[in-house]
């Protein structure tokens, strides 16, 4: 299959600003409706790969949730320029809860 | 009893013992699954937790580098520097498969005219600080990508572990002793029915025996009677 997928980065400016120059599609957004609103729309495209601010992540659950059994996209997060909120580790605990039925780690 | 509806005839029987039999098979299969599932999955999870661990400190730092150079250039001149990228990334996704879970694997290229002219500015306007942020996130990038396709493969694995350990238990514990217990009940229903049988038959043999024999004891009381009341008919033959 060699169709070619785009990565992308939704966050806030300063966050993404970076992935600019390495040739990643950034989408600098205000707040979280419009990252939702921005997210659906690189699900829909073809993107394979979408970085996500933690800060941002916090308030759209449900669209992270909708995405999490499709293959794709896979919507990661990524520590905003404010810092860990420690959601992506909290996001594993979540994964291995649902798999093993207890936290075992 | 869970399943009374059953109805107890042999063709039932064999049908429910089929169905028994596939059903054992079939949550054996199912359990070696769900543990080498289990294994693989418990794997990539160590693994993500490290490499996410590495990949948000290093992205902190590429921040602060980001947050020094935008210290050093006024925020306008730094947009500009960064608007336009010289090189672009495209994915390959491929999959691949770990026990019938489709994981993704992925695959990136870059374009760029030369491996050691990223920045996509000149360096006249830009601070110094400003190179060594993109550089260092370009490091971490390769992290960052890597984690995308381990951390998604965590999460489709977790989800076909809980459907398959739904599946495991939904057998060993509904599906199979149902059925067992369908086999009993139908196994109890036709020795029940032999029982019965043997015993009318008992019983109708009993009736008819007792018939036959009342009928020689009436014959012979007749022939008794026929006897007393004429004593005298031997003689005279």
């Amino acid at each position: 299959m060699a169709v070619t997928y785009r990565i992308a980065a939704v966050g806030d400016w300063e966050s993404v600003m970076g992935f600019r120059a390495l040739g990643l599609d950034t989408y600098p957004v205000a707040d979280a409706a419009e990252a939702r609103e921005k997210v659906r729309e690189l699900a829909k495209a073809d993107c394979a790969v979408i970085y996500l601010t933690e800060q941002l992540a916090k308030e759209m659950e449900d669209v992270l949730s909708r995405y999490k059994d499709e293959l794709r996209p896979a919507i990661i997060l990524i520590p905003g320029r404010e810092g860990s909120l420690g959601i992506g580790r909290d996001n594993i605990q979540r994964a291995i809860e649902r798999a093993v039925g207890a936290d075992i780690l | 009893m869970p399943n009374i509806t059953v109805s107890p005839t042999r063709m039932e029987l064999t049908r429910l013992k089929g169905k028994l039999r596939t059903a054992q098979r079939g949550h054996k299969l199912l359990k070696d699954k769900r543990d080498e599932l289990m294994k693989q999955f418990l794997d990539t999870v160590r693994e993500v937790r490290a490499l996410r661990a590495e990949v948000e400190e290093e992205l902190m730092t590429v921040h602060g580098a980001f947050t020094v150079a935008s210290a050093l250039m006024s925020s306008e001149a730094l947009e500009q520097a960064l608007v336009y990228p010289k090189q672009s990334v495209e994915l390959t996704m491929t999959f691949q498969n770990i026990m019938s879970v489709n994981v993704p694997v992925y695959d990136f290229q870059t374009q760029t005219r030369s491996e050691s002219d990223i920045y996509p500015y000149g360096f006249a306007a830009t601070s110094g600080e400003l190179d060594t942020a993109v550089d260092a996130l370009g490091k971490v990038f390769r992290k960052m990508l890597k984690l995308a396709e381990i951390e998604k493969s965590a999460q489709l694995m977790a989800e076909e572990i809980e459907k398959t350990r739904r599946r495991v238990n939904a057998l060993e514990y509904v599906m199979i002793p149902n059925t067992q217990e369908a086999i009993r009940y139908i196994n109890m229903k036709l020795d029940e029915n032999d029982r019965a049988t043997t015993i009318r038959l008992m019983k109708v043999k009993d009736m008819i025996l007792k018939e036959s024999l009342e009928e020689k004891r009436a014959e012979t009381a007749k022939a008794v009677k026929a006897f007393s009341s004429g004593e005298k008919t031997p003689s005279e033959v």
